[in-house]
């Protein structure tokens, strides 16, 4: 794919022809992906529905481990190292996701779901170092103001786009390299979509960003870079700014300017 | 010339039966309302007889004293005196013979339920899945010959409070098996995503997050299948067969709440135990129904 920028030096993810299938059809939902993600930056995966763009998110953190069905093949990277060669937790720790409906878990608190990685993880610490991270957590997804007083109330009495800063509060809390998001902002309505786009603008400075969309705008919006993937495969990469103004690909250019997907 | 075909037809049509369709209605509510009622007579008649014929027994010692001997009995119908003594001896060994099923059947339960709810496309799980079907299936009387065989006649060598445990704990299982493996399917897989993408080992994902997030679930079931056993008679006179005295020692026998009813069933001095006996035990029963339909009401 001599289309595509791969001269990323230090790259914070690199794919190498990656395939991925489901069951046991030829039929690839991801066919030959190479690409280099860059570190502190935006990286949004567009296409039309079934391109396999969340498909390929989910690689990235193994998800795919969890269903049988599904036949990766090709090498991610991170970092320099082989994915496959960690153990899928601690690769998931390194690696937040971020899902496309809120999902903070129902029997814990807003607190409790912020530090639910060290949690879950049976990670101990003191209290007030988890004082520290619920607090700090909850400021970076400016959540903070608006939950201070109910820590102690269940997660999902929030509001969705509420919800959903949760749920990046989450992921973050857990200090990853990068977090995956699966089009975060699908089930969210216009003002907490903003919120959502502003708040990960604000997060690549420290973290290395992957968004799955289907809302191009959105990826024009926030993304440094754009991949776009039609039927399986990667068609363009580059910086978003070059490809929404002068795609280098026909597909890409039909797609952008809206005659099909 | 076809919407002129059209219009004739609609207008053919158009007859007014509001009329007939209106008394069609009210017949169709009438039989409705008989049905219901027939429903949920017995029900009715059943607390009804219970209550108007128990409720004169059930007093303080019904709920401390133990069952009273043939002769006080009789003396006291004689008398036209309320029956002394009570069916203590009953409710403590219903609740150790129940209390002992449950801690033998709840965690196998749950885990196989587990186990299921895992591997739902396995073989192996379709097998065990169907062999709980049967199992639910089996008579209870069978099932008390089995622990009749098994645990009477070879492990505790007499009648016992254990061997009445293990046969209810067997008609416990199939029962949390299917409720613990629904309850897991209800829970979103976005949840379970959610936990795995944290970093979090699976299987604290699903003591920490599964199980809690399906608690209520869980507690439904066993409740229902406490329920489904508090009342069963034709296991326990094979296997633990009753005792007139208090027993908390499991390997000796024990009476329960059903098995007194039989019991003051076949004394006629002891007639009007069996209904406060009856009301007694459809109280618990009804008890844990209701609680488990809060539970689930609440979710």
């Amino acid at each position: 794919m001599n289309k595509n920028i791969d001269i990323l030096e230090n790259p914070a993810l690199k794919l190498e022809n990656l395939y991925i299938a489901y069951g046991k059809t030829d039929k690839y939902a991801v066919r030959d992906v190479s690409a280099t993600i860059k570190k502190n930056a935006i990286t949004a995966i567009m296409g039309p529905s079934g391109c396999g763009k969340s498909t390929l998110l989910r690689a990235i953190n193994r998800m795919h481990q969890l269903y049988p069905d599904v036949k990766t093949q090709g090498n991610i990277y991170l970092n320099e190292k082989d994915i496959t060669k960690m153990s899928a937790i601690h690769l998931r720790r390194k690696i937040g996701m971020v899902f496309q409906r809120p999902n903070p878990f129902p029997t814990m608190s807003i607190y409790d779901n912020v530090v639910a990685g060290y949690k879950l993880n049976g990670i101990r610490m003191k209290k007030n170092e988890r004082d520290a991270i619920v607090e700090q957590s909850l400021i970076s997804v400016g959540l903070w103001n608006e939950v201070k007083d109910s820590l102690r109330k269940k997660g999902t009495f929030l509001s969705g786009g509420q919800q959903q800063r949760l749920c990046i509060a989450r992921a973050i809390a857990f200090k990853p390299d990068v977090i995956l998001l699966d089009e975060p902002t699908s089930a969210l309505d216009p003002i907490a979509t903003s919120k959502v786009e502003d708040l990960l603008v604000q997060l690549k400075k420290d973290y290395t960003i992957v968004l799955v969309t289907h809302n191009m705008s959105q990826a024009a919006r926030i993304s440094d870079y754009s991949m776009f993937m039609y039927l399986g495969d990667l068609v363009e990469y580059g910086k978003t700014k070059m490809m929404f103004t002068n795609p280098r690909d026909k597909k890409t250019e039909e797609y952008l300017t809206g005659k099909f997907g | 010339m076809g919407q002129k075909n059209n219009k004739k037809m609609e207008t053919l049509k158009l007859k007014d039966n509001s009329a007939y369709r209106t008394s069609k209605d009210k017949v169709f509510l009438v039989g409705v309302i008989i049905v219901s009622i027939i429903t949920i007579s017995p029900i009715v008649l059943i607390i009804g007889k219970l209550v108007w014929e128990g409720i004169g027994q059930i007093n303080f010692s019904f709920f401390t004293e133990t069952t009273p001997s043939t002769f006080e009995a009789m003396t006291a119908v004689a008398n036209n005196e309320v029956i002394p003594g009570g069916i203590v001896n009953g409710i403590l060994g219903t609740l150790l013979i129940v209390g002992l099923a449950s801690v033998i059947a709840i965690p196998i339960g749950i885990l196989v339920g587990l186990f299921l709810y895992e591997n739902q496309q396995s073989r192996y799980a379709g097998l065990i899945r169907s062999l709980s079907d049967i199992l639910q299936g089996v008579p209870s009387i069978v099932l008390g010959l089995i622990a009749y065989l098994w645990v009477v006649k070879n492990i505790v060598h007499g009648y016992s409070a254990l061997a009445g445990s293990v046969a209810l704990a067997i008609m416990m299982l199939p029962l949390i098996i299917r409720s613990t493996e629904e309850t897991m399917k209800m829970i979103p897989e976005t949840l379970k995503e959610a936990a795995l993408a944290l970093g979090v080992p699976y299987y604290k994902v699903i003591a920490r997050v599964l199980i809690p997030s399906g608690f209520s679930g869980l507690a439904t079931g066993i409740l229902l299948s406490v329920s489904r056993i508090l009342g069963e008679t034709a296991p326990l006179m094979l296997t633990t067969l009753g005792n007139p005295m208090v027993n908390w020692d499991i390997t000796a026998p024990t009476s329960a709440v059903p098995l007194l009813i039989w019991n003051f069933y076949n004394d006629p001095n002891m007639l009007s135990l069996i209904w406060s006996s009856s009301l007694f035990l459809m109280g618990f029963v009804l008890t844990l129904n209701i609680i488990s339909k809060r539970i689930v009401a609440k979710i």
